[in-house]
């Protein structure tokens, strides 16, 4: 488990004067599902797009497997697996289809590694004649998942694999990835989704190119320094600039439906906030302790910076 | 190898499930070849004529006379002032006028001489030229008849010492279908051999399905034949379709060797396809690779000599048409079917193209890129 698998060591990338990456340096162990967590434009894209050979570091170096992605790229392209954000299979082709040429362009057959597969495609099976073109969004993406995984990749990287696909087949989603590996593929994934950022094995949190912080979820919400509540009331329009009022409390952003305010410990507490927003005229006040998940440590960070 | 025949497998597979292409393939010859072979000719009928006859004499009447009985002119109308037939030029329904002004008769019998007067709308330099040498045939019989006439004895036999025979070679009848016939052909195999493969590749860019592609490992040789190929069988199958047109509706000769006109549209069709591919390889979307290819198309085709011969062009552009893959294939088609020529007529047009196909697909490849 502590071999590495893939070594990212100050890299960088910019487009005209736009500094996507800004020195990333990543180390990902074996069989290790890594989460690069950060919002839209934080050079997620990038990162996978040089990982996977499409694009090239203007400095830094990454090994893959103990192979420079520059050098070796051609040795590279055939032990990675890479399923793109958008849906990038042929439409035109039927499930089946495509699934054999994918297998043939790395001269093996779907047969041969039908073990990997075996758990996502049996859902597709049904639909196999179908062109890809006609499946459901849940369906393209198992169906894009079997063909990145096909030639028994050592990586598979994975850009926004859940992006527009629905909570449920979200879920199974990462319940399959949680099965492969057990076969000892690295899986490296890229969300915006802070929730699924609790899935991984450990997470590196991502802005505007650079990197915050890696560590495991579980190690993150540990690390989180304030106590968070989350408020209700009636008037949930004001609440957010009334509770920034408050001198002592951190942050106070929109979870959901509520507001998390956080603050420090013994700093503030329960009865203090809810006569501060009485006072204000809110009314029906609802007030839990909650525990910080990824999001309010992210957001923390993102404040911090 | 073997991941070029899966590459090709799969291109056939869409080609032949794309429900618009396949109609394209066999429509577009039917309908180019039916519509244009008659369309684009040069031969001139009922050129419509406006007749000012001032003289109104027996001998002026003569002549109107013998311009209504030719095929190649139709009196629209007549009128006496000149004004007036220029106001029907101008509203385009005559382009040509015969002005006889009066004592034009009187002239012809007393002074030996009558002066008429033509005019002609030249917008057109092709047609104008054509009338002006179908009305001056005809006034020059009018001519020879009032010499005749007037000395009454037949012409002196001086004018028949040397006797000119005509004799059409390749082409006895001057059949103009024949000569153009091929000329289609070619656009046709162009227009569909690099439209095909300029748009295929870039629907990839587009869909995005080329990303799939890169991170594979496809060389990059790989994928540019897996491109080339599928389309070079349908561009040759349709040259194939339109001979068949060719033979069985307008029965053009097929003089020459027909292996020998199908390997020389190969290596042309290479050319052809691989510009297509480069212009693909250097844009991002469908719209792009449309317009660059029609416009290269359009130059190349114009300049092709399909309409006049490319040795009567001026000689920088005798020059630019060395790059033109098109002039080539235009002069060799026509050599092989109506002339019947064998390889060793051909063989330098034969190797400069197979040079040009070599450069211009190793080009494309080069700036095909995976990697950005």
């Amino acid at each position: 488990m502590n071999e590495l698998s893939v070594i990212i060591n100050e890299v960088s990338r910019h487009y005209n004067k736009v500094i996507a990456l800004d020195k990333i340096s990543v180390s990902i162990k074996k069989g290790e599902i890594f989460g690069f967590i950060g919002p839209d434009g934080a050079g997620k894209t990038s990162l996978f797009r040089i990982l996977t050979t499409l694009l090239f570091p203007h400095t830094g170096y990454i090994t893959i497997e103990g192979l420079d992605v520059v050098k070796d790229f051609k040795k590279i392209r055939n032990i990675i697996g890479y399923m793109p954000g958008s849906f990038s299979l042929y439409q035109d082709l039927s499930v089946e289809e495509n699934l054999n040429f994918f297998a043939s362009i790395f001269n093996t057959t779907p047969e041969q590694n039908y073990h990997l597969i075996k758990d996502i495609y049996q859902q597709i099976e049904p639909f196999k004649n179908r062109p890809a073109g006609k499946l459901s969004g849940g369906m393209k993406q198992k169906l894009a998942l079997s063909c990145a995984l096909i030639h028994k990749p050592e990586v598979l990287f994975l850009d926004e694999p859940t992006t527009g696909v629905d909570a449920v087949s979200r879920k199974e989603f990462w319940e399959m990835l949680k099965n492969l590996q057990n076969f000892g593929i690295s899986i490296i994934v890229s969300t915006p989704y802070m929730d699924e950022a609790s899935l991984c094995d450990r997470v590196a949190l991502m802005e505007d190119g650079r990197i915050m912080e890696i560590e495991s979820p579980q190690n993150i919400q540990a690390k989180y320094p304030y106590l968070i509540a989350a408020i209700r009331s009636n008037n949930m329009y004001d609440i957010i600039s009334d509770l920034q009022e408050i001198p002592k409390a951190t942050s106070a952003f929109r979870f959901g439906d509520n507001i998390h305010l956080s603050y420090k410990k013994g700093e503030l507490h329960k009865d203090e906030i809810v006569n501060f927003l009485e006072n204000k005229g809110h009314k029906n006040i609802s007030f839990d302790m909650v525990e910080a998940d990824i999001e309010d440590c992210f957001m923390e960070l993102m404040n911090k910076n | 190898m073997n991941t070029i025949l899966h590459i090709l497998h799969k291109e056939f597979i869409q080609i032949f499930r794309n429900k618009t292409m396949l109609p394209i393939i066999f429509m577009l010859p039917i309908v180019q070849l039916l519509v244009l072979v008659y369309a684009a000719t040069f031969e001139m009928k009922n050129i419509n004529m406006v007749v000012v006859d001032q003289d109104l004499s027996s001998k002026s009447r003569a002549l109107v006379a013998k311009f209504e009985a030719s095929p190649f002119f139709k009196i629209q109308q007549n009128t006496f002032s000149v004004k007036e037939a220029e106001s029907i030029i101008k509203s385009d329904k005559a382009d040509f006028i015969l002005n006889i002004p009066s004592g034009f008769e009187l002239g012809v019998l007393k002074e030996n001489t009558g002066n008429i007067q033509l005019l002609i709308n030249a917008i057109n330099g092709t047609t104008a030229g054509l009338t002006n040498v179908y009305a001056t045939s005809v006034i020059a019989d009018f001519n020879r008849e009032l010499i005749i006439e007037s000395i009454n004895i037949l012409p002196p036999a001086i004018q028949q010492v040397i006797n000119v025979e005509y004799s059409f070679w390749y082409n006895a009848r001057m059949n103009y279908k024949i000569y153009m016939l091929p000329g289609i052909l070619v656009i046709l195999v162009t227009l569909i051999g690099m439209f095909l493969t300029s748009l295929n590749l870039v629907r990839e860019k587009e869909m995005g399905t080329i990303e799939q592609i890169n991170v594979s490992p496809i060389k990059k040789y790989q994928f540019i034949i897996g491109k080339l190929f599928p389309f070079l069988c349908i561009a040759l199958f349709e040259l194939a379709f339109g001979l068949i047109i060719g033979k069985l509706v307008f029965n053009i000769p097929l003089v020459g060797s027909l292996p020998l006109l199908f390997l020389f549209a190969a290596v042309y069709l290479l050319v052809a396809l691989g510009i297509g591919l480069l212009v693909s390889t250097l844009s991002s979307t469908q719209q792009q690779v449309m317009f660059v290819s029609f416009f290269v198309m359009l130059v190349f085709i114009m300049m092709s000599g399909i309409f006049t011969p490319t040795e009567s062009m001026p000689d920088w552009a005798q020059k630019v048409n060395i790059i033109n893959p098109v002039a080539y294939f235009m002069e060799v088609i026509r050599m092989i079917l109506l002339k019947g020529s064998g390889f060793m007529d051909i063989w330098k047009s034969f190797v400069l193209l197979f040079i040009y196909a070599v450069g211009i697909i190793s080009l494309a490849i080069w700036k095909y890129r995976k990697v950005a």
